[in-house]
């Protein structure tokens, strides 16, 4: 070393001890947990202490008015004997399969048609939004005009036409009814599942069809070896949500039908808020609510399952 | 295997024409390699070549089969993409297999064919893995190796090699060409790199603006390029462009910026003071007592050779030399073309004028 002696530095202020801010402001976890707060907060105060009390609420027999007393299963062995309430669950899941299975089938083939390259694009892919913007009772409302007894304009048209001779009784018929408020559920929800499904197709790379026709496949071939696997990820989440939707669905119903005619269209949801709220009977009311969380549950476990097995998506390991 | 002949293509997108009738004769088990720069036509040709893209007109015929109106599948060729596009939900060994597939061959037909990919390729360990899980080089062999199980007439290459790091796309070029010396396929392939296309070549065919600008062999096209395009866009460094006139005075010569003089062999007939542009490859500058004064402006060591930078009558050119010279910027050099290597290109047309 050169034999130049450095001044030595001014003596350096004292290194402090850090205080408890100070680790505060540099441990990124306790950091982490402060941003997390807010959110979860939400979440706890208008989630999860609702499903509790909900279920704690199913356990009791409280009515609007008087704190309820613990009773166990009672509720729960009440409704196990009320045809009503299993006709509430075949009705749900009637409802469920038949909606979402159909709204599946017209999504994915709205979405592949809206895929193809074809005059107003743009305006059409707007368009197949339009059902999904409309608020959901006012929907509810114009369906309950269309299916009207005395002025449903499919009557009308019908009767015009020479069809039939009377009016159809759209909302009275227990079958009818049922049909109805499937096709106003479908009507509302082929928006989300197109337009979901249509942002997945766009994510497969036009080079693989290419690749595929050059390898010799047709357009079904295309579709079974190709678009489908690579929308399976994409169909398992947009139906797990499709189903929750309809299994849950309320406003639709209760705007139309009100569960009637003789409870044929009474869901689950809508059999909960007529025996909780109009008929004061908060309990029972909950232990309805409370006995969808098992189904729900189901519905979320197959689309979880379906998903982890895709091997393909996960990252570059090299095993 | 098959000869290809593509005659007076055009190819039009709406009112605009990108192809300007294009005639390439391939030969049964030829290299060819189309280059040229972005948005010159070369994989539009390629794509209308696999049936991806409609022939405006002209024909494109593989073996004696007109194919203009022949379905891609029943072409009988195969398509290595630029991004590979390879089926990432399906293995290395579905992937190789599903033309055979589709084209309901039996489960050992598919096996066998793409055991003999997997073996010419040495991807067997890998059969079972999933695009995902491949390197960028082992998804490229996957992508040739689906070309090959199908055992077809044609080849085609689109920029196959754009996607991998330099070092391995050295190796894969050789790869390829290899592949080609085994299977003797006729292949066409589509490059922007004027280095593969000569390296992997049987023939070029240089194409700009949406026609050929010249085609043959890469040494032709070195030695001789037709135009001033070729002349600069074959060779790496690029060639050295210089404008002025030509002298006949008893021998002729060249008079280059500001008067300086470059030597010339012989000159085309009547051609004194006729403006031209003076092509010369940075390989072809000698240091010489009578050549050119000229100012070294950056000097490049690479190894092999050196590459200096100079500027000669105020023209920067580029020389390269095999041999070390000590040269520092600023120095005063004398550099002399090579008067049998000259090329001479007329100024206003970019025509070749020397034989």
């Amino acid at each position: 070393m050169a034999d130049i002696a450095l001044t030595p530095a001014k003596a350096k202020a004292e290194i402090r001890e850090a205080t408890a801010w100070d680790q505060v402001k540099h441990n990124r976890n306790w950091l982490g947990f402060w941003f997390m707060m807010p959110a979860m907060a939400f979440l706890i105060f208008f989630l999860a202490y609702p499903l509790g009390l909900g279920i704690w609420l199913s356990f009791t027999d409280t009515k609007i008015g008087r704190v309820g007393q613990f009773i166990a299963l009672e509720n729960y062995e009440w409704l196990w004997d009320d045809a009503i309430f299993w006709l509430s669950v075949f009705n749900t899941l009637l409802y469920t399969f038949v909606a979402s299975a159909i709204k599946f089938g017209i999504g994915l083939y709205l979405a592949l048609l809206l895929n193809e390259h074809m005059p107003f694009k743009a305006i059409l892919r707007a368009a197949v939004l339009i059902p999904f913007i409309v608020p959901t009772v006012l929907s509810a409302l114009a369906f309950w005009w269309i299916f009207d007894s005395q002025f449903s304009i499919i009557s009308w048209s019908l009767r015009h036409l020479g069809l039939i001779d009377h009016n159809i009784n759209f909302l009275g018929d227990p079958t009818w009814a049922r049909i109805c408020v499937i096709f106003a559920n479908i009507w509302r929800g082929v928006p989300f599942v197109a337009i979901t499904l249509l942002a997945g197709l766009q994510t497969v790379s036009p080079s693989l069809y290419e690749a595929a026709t050059l390898d010799g496949a047709t357009r079904w071939q295309m579709f079974r070896h190709i678009t489908y696997p690579l929308l399976t990820p994409i169909i398992a989440v947009v139906m797990t949500f499709s189903v929750l939707f309809t299994f849950t669905d309320f406003q639709l119903i209760w705007a139309m039908t009100r569960g009637g005619p003789v409870n044929a269209t009474h869901l689950m949801a809508t059999l909960s808020y007529q025996r909780a709220i109009i008929a004061g009977q908060l309990g029972e009311g909950a232990a309805i609510s409370s006995a969808m969380i098992p189904f729900l549950l189901a519905a979320i476990m197959v689309s979880w399952f379906g998903l982890q097995r895709r091997k393909w998506q996960q990252g570059e390991n090299n095993d | 295997m098959s000869s290809v002949h593509i005659r007076d293509v055009r190819k039009s997108f709406g009112t605009f024409e990108v192809l300007h009738g294009v005639t390439v004769p391939i030969e049964d088990g030829e290299f060819v390699v189309l280059v040229g720069p972005s948005g010159c036509g070369k994989s539009t040709l390629l794509r209308m070549l696999a049936g991806l893209e409609n022939i405006t007109s002209g024909t494109i015929s593989i073996g004696d089969r007109v194919v203009n109106n022949v379905q891609p599948k029943e072409r009988d060729i195969a398509m290595v993409f630029q991004n590979y596009a390879l089926y990432p939900h399906m293995t290395v060994r579905d992937n190789m297999g599903f033309s055979l597939k589709l084209r309901g061959a039996k489960s050992e037909e598919i096996d066998t064919g793409v055991k003999r990919a997997a073996e010419i390729l040495a991807l067997t360990p890998l059969l079972e893995r999933y695009p995902r899980q491949l390197s960028g080089g082992q998804r490229q062999r996957v992508a040739m190796g689906r070309a090959i199980v199908r055992d077809p007439q044609v080849f085609l290459f689109d920029e196959p090699l754009s996607n991998l790091d330099a070092k391995l796309r050295v190796a894969m070029r050789t790869e390829i060409k290899e592949l080609h010396q085994r299977l003797r396929t006729t292949t066409v392939y589509v490059t922007h790199d004027q280095i593969e296309a000569m390296t992997m070549a049987d023939k070029i065919v240089v194409m700009h603006d949406g026609i050929v600008e010249q085609m043959g062999s890469p040494l032709e096209l070195y030695d001789r390029p037709e135009n001033q395009f070729v002349a600069g866009f074959i060779g790496s460094p690029a060639m050295n462009f210089l404008k002025g006139k030509i002298k006949v005075n008893g021998s002729a010569s060249f008079e280059g910026p500001n008067g300086v003089k470059l030597p010339l062999k012989t000159a085309p007939a009547n051609s004194d003071g006729k403006p031209v542009v003076y092509g010369v490859r940075p390989e072809h500058f000698t240091i010489a007592d009578d050549g050119a004064e000229a100012e070294i402006v950056v000097v490049e060591p690479t190894g092999s050779e050196t590459q200096v930078f100079a500027k000669i009558g105020g023209e920067q050119v580029v020389a390269v030399f095999r041999e070390r010279h000590q040269f520092s910027p600023g120095d005063k050099v004398r550099l002399k073309p090579d008067p049998s290597l000259v090329h001479l290109f007329d100024e206003t047309t970019g025509k070749r004028l020397n034989s």
